[in-house]
């Protein structure tokens, strides 16, 4: 409950990171994934992850915080790896095969880049989001980017709902509990409670609709913003430091000759 | 002060006015004759579905375009069609939650001020004052999830206030709140008032609330048009019983408290239900209150109270076995017939016939997509043949004045229809103990007459009822002990609060 109400009021800090327009930090992200996702070698991610590892010390997390929150990621890629270990193509020196398995030189190897490729990938992803306030991240794509009002505000607005409906789903288990239809057919009762969340979260959000039009959203003249958002020096600096790790990463893994370009086959 | 305002109060005028939204045939407002002076005052009275909401959307121009419904004859703000006026306007809805739309309480004032493309310097200045006016002394950075019921609602009339509009519309705007909130809602528009000058119209059921602030009041006539329109002690006068039987709360007409044949006995019988020691929790980390140790005897009521936070609701849902005890125990031997003692430890069904727990929200609970089924359903999760589930389902139906809607979905019902649904979905099975959450909250005068008449047969007939409540008119006609919760401190108890 508390880590998910705690994507609408992140924690604040001091560090220079949380001063990083939240548009920077998007684009900094997209850069090292497009970077990193067209080529599948171990030198390529490895490169980008030694670089990215001292940046993390400046991410503005307490390690406590950085491991909690990057905890998924860092199950997730040995995950990911050990099922290529177990299932990826077959090449070169085979060392188990029992069914579909098939544990060989090529599989191995496909497994580390996917491992390091999950965690160049996604560590930086998720320090760099943990920082990011929905409301900043709002003000920047509305402004910075141009992206409609309507559409941004509109989605701001429905996230906070989020919290009240995880309340709701609670009631609506209790609920059924005390209706006398909670002790059988787990299946059926998930459908018809997700199917009463379903219709209240259309009237929460249609109130919350009204809501918006009554403080004059949606009329027609020109918004204006409250809070300015626009990319500093600083949001130059984050992005141009992604692109040199995707440029170093890249070119020591072309040059090394494991550079396979995923479009190439 | 708010003394730069660029207009000044407005002036409303309907003329053969009507609203009629669209899949109905019926007109929810017809015929509207009306004109209110700028600065006027008025409080808007009239049974529900007499189109009070509706005209209050209109003025707010959030009835929508052709899509949303039809309009006849002009609904006019100083002369201009209500639905261009945008801005001149500002409408306060009821529900807090639902109108709480950023999540750091400046944020969510500037929010108005934005959507008119006011230059910033301007949108700062007026949510200051704004949020000044209203008495929400909060940082700007404050999240708007910590607050009560009340402050959101006072949040939410900042952030109506920082557009400055010469027409402050309030729709029920204390309707879900406790007695506190309720005080500072009004203390804040009473305040903004006397500040704007701004006209105001009013929606409530509860006359005391609005009364000496208001100078006019207008009754809308369900058939279409005005009922009633003048000072308040006249009109009231006039149509008060008039209006008190069509639900709303007149003081000189409170509706009828219901008569209780039977006390319980204390030192009779074991109580139903008793703690020892209880500590509750919603989630097993957060203890609510500790030490907590009450009884619900047959026949009589207990009432739990407190301000909001203080648990009442948990201990609501753990006296009910629907959560668990963070510590200490609630027994239930006296119901228990070879169960453990434990209600927590009960399977649902068993829960059935010894406690029955009604949701604050009676939209938690509906399961079925018709009146007659959602009865239905405890009936047949107790495995009660057809012939014996119709038994139980029809008189219920009768006696809660349900039977006209047995095949209308719970959900299309309106707020007091679905309480007396809530309430007889609990009923059907026959639980000896009853455990009801505000079972009164935001209820017409009609359905709470009606309620507590039903209670009051209940605990004659020897059930033990616990309503969690912040009614004080519930506790003083129907309780016989009254439990307080008072913020995680010790509770404290008082014996025969019935007056």
């Amino acid at each position: 409950m508390s880590s998910l109400t705690g994507i609408l009021t992140p924690a604040g800090g001091t560090q220079v990171v949380y001063r990083v327009n939240p548009v920077a930090k998007l684009l900094a992200a997209m850069v090292l994934s497009v970077a990193l996702v067209l080529s599948i070698d171990w030198v390529s991610a490895g490169v980008a992850l030694l670089l990215e590892v001292p940046l993390f010390f400046f991410a503005g997390l307490a390690p406590r915080r950085f491991f909690w929150r990057t905890l998924p990621v860092l199950i997730a890629a040995p995950l990911s790896a050990i099922t290529i270990v177990l299932y990826g193509r077959p090449s070169g020196a085979s060392y188990a095969e029992f069914f579909f398995i098939h544990i060989t030189d090529g599989s191995i190897e496909l497994a580390i880049a996917t491992l390091l490729r999950v965690l160049a990938i996604g560590l930086p992803a998720v320090v760099l989001f943990v920082t990011v306030d929905p409301t900043d991240l709002a003000d920047g794509l509305a402004q910075v980017l141009r992206l409609p009002s309507r559409f941004v505000l509109g989605g701001l607005g429905g996230l906070r709902l989020v919290g009240l409906f995880l309340e709701d789903w609670r009631s609506l288990e209790l609920a059924r509990r005390a209706r006398g239809v909670a002790d059988r057919g787990r299946l059926r009762r998930f459908m018809g409670q997700a199917f009463a969340l379903l219709v209240l979260s259309i009237r929460r959000g249609s109130k919350l609709a009204t809501a918006m039009e009554a403080r004059g959203f949606g009329a027609p003249v020109r918004r204006s913003w409250a809070r300015p958002s626009r990319l500093a020096a600083r949001d130059a600096v984050l992005i141009l430091i992604a692109v040199l790790i995707s440029a170093v990463a890249v070119a020591a893994s072309v040059l090394s000759g494991y550079w396979n370009f995923i479009f190439s086959g | 002060m708010i003394a730069d305002r660029s207009v000044g109060a407005a002036s409303v005028s309907a003329e053969g006015w009507g609203w009629r939204y669209s899949g109905r045939s019926a007109w929810a407002v017809r015929g509207l004759e009306l004109r209110v002076r700028p600065g006027e005052r008025v409080l808007l009275l009239g049974s529900s579905g007499a189109g009070k909401s509706t005209l209050l959307h209109g003025l707010g121009g959030v009835l929508g375009g052709d899509d949303d419904g039809e309009q006849a004859g002009g609904l006019l703000i100083d002369g201009v069609p209500a639905a261009q006026a945008r801005g001149r306007a500002g409408l306060l809805l009821q529900d807090p939650d639902a109108q709480v739309i950023l999540a750091r309480v400046g944020d969510d004032a500037a929010f108005g001020p934005e959507n008119l493309g006011l230059p910033r310097d301007e949108i700062w200045r007026r949510v200051g004052e704004a949020l000044e006016a209203v008495g929400l002394g909060l940082p700007l950075q404050h999240p708007t999830s910590a607050l009560s019921g009340g402050q959101k609602q006072r949040l939410a009339l900042a952030g109506v206030l920082a557009m400055h509009p010469g027409l402050l519309l309030l729709d029920e705007p204390t309707a879900s709140l406790d007695p506190d909130g309720v005080a500072g809602v009004r203390a804040a528009v009473e305040r903004v008032l006397e500040r704007t000058g701004a006209t105001l119209i009013v929606v409530e059921h509860r006359v005391e609330v609005w009364r000496d602030l208001v100078e006019r009041v207008i009754v809308l006539d369900p058939g279409g048009g005005v009922l009633a329109d003048g000072p308040v002690d006249a009109v009231l006068r006039e149509q008060g019983a008039a209006l008190a039987e069509a639900g709303v709360w007149v003081p000189e007409h409170p509706p009828e408290r219901p008569v209780r044949i039977r006390r319980p006995s204390p030192t009779g019988s074991a109580p139903l239900l008793r703690t020892e020691g209880l500590a509750i929790a919603r989630t097993s980390d957060a203890v609510l209150a500790r030490d907590l140790a009450l009884a619900v005897c047959e026949g009589g009521m207990l009432a739990v109270t407190g301000p909001n936070g203080s648990g009442k609701t948990t201990l609501g849902l753990t006296l009910g076995g629907l959560l668990p005890p963070a510590s200490g125990l609630v027994d239930a031997s006296a119901l228990a017939g070879g169960l453990p003692p434990a209600p927590h430890e009960w399977r649902s069904r068993e829960l059935l016939t010894r406690i029955g727990t009604v949701f604050q929200d009676p939209e938690h609970q509906f399961i079925a997509a018709t009146v007659w089924d959602e009865l239905a359903v405890g009936a047949r999760a107790l495995g009660l043949g057809d012939g014996e589930v119709r038994q139980r389902v029809e008189p219920l139906l009768e006696r809660l004045r349900l039977a006209p809607l047995a095949k209308a979905n719970p959900f299309t019902l309106s707020g007091g229809e679905k309480r007396r649904l809530s309430v007889a979905t609990a009923l059907v099975t026959r639980p000896r103990v009853l455990v009801l959450d505000e079972p009164t909250f935001g209820q017409d005068s009609r359905t709470w007459r009606e309620l507590l008449a039903f209670l009051a047969e209940l605990l004659d007939e020897g059930s033990g009822i616990v309503a969690v409540t912040h009614d004080r008119h519930l506790v003083a006609a129907l309780a016989d002990e009254e439990f307080v919760l008072d913020g995680g401190r010790a509770a404290s108890h008082a014996s025969g609060v019935r007056g």
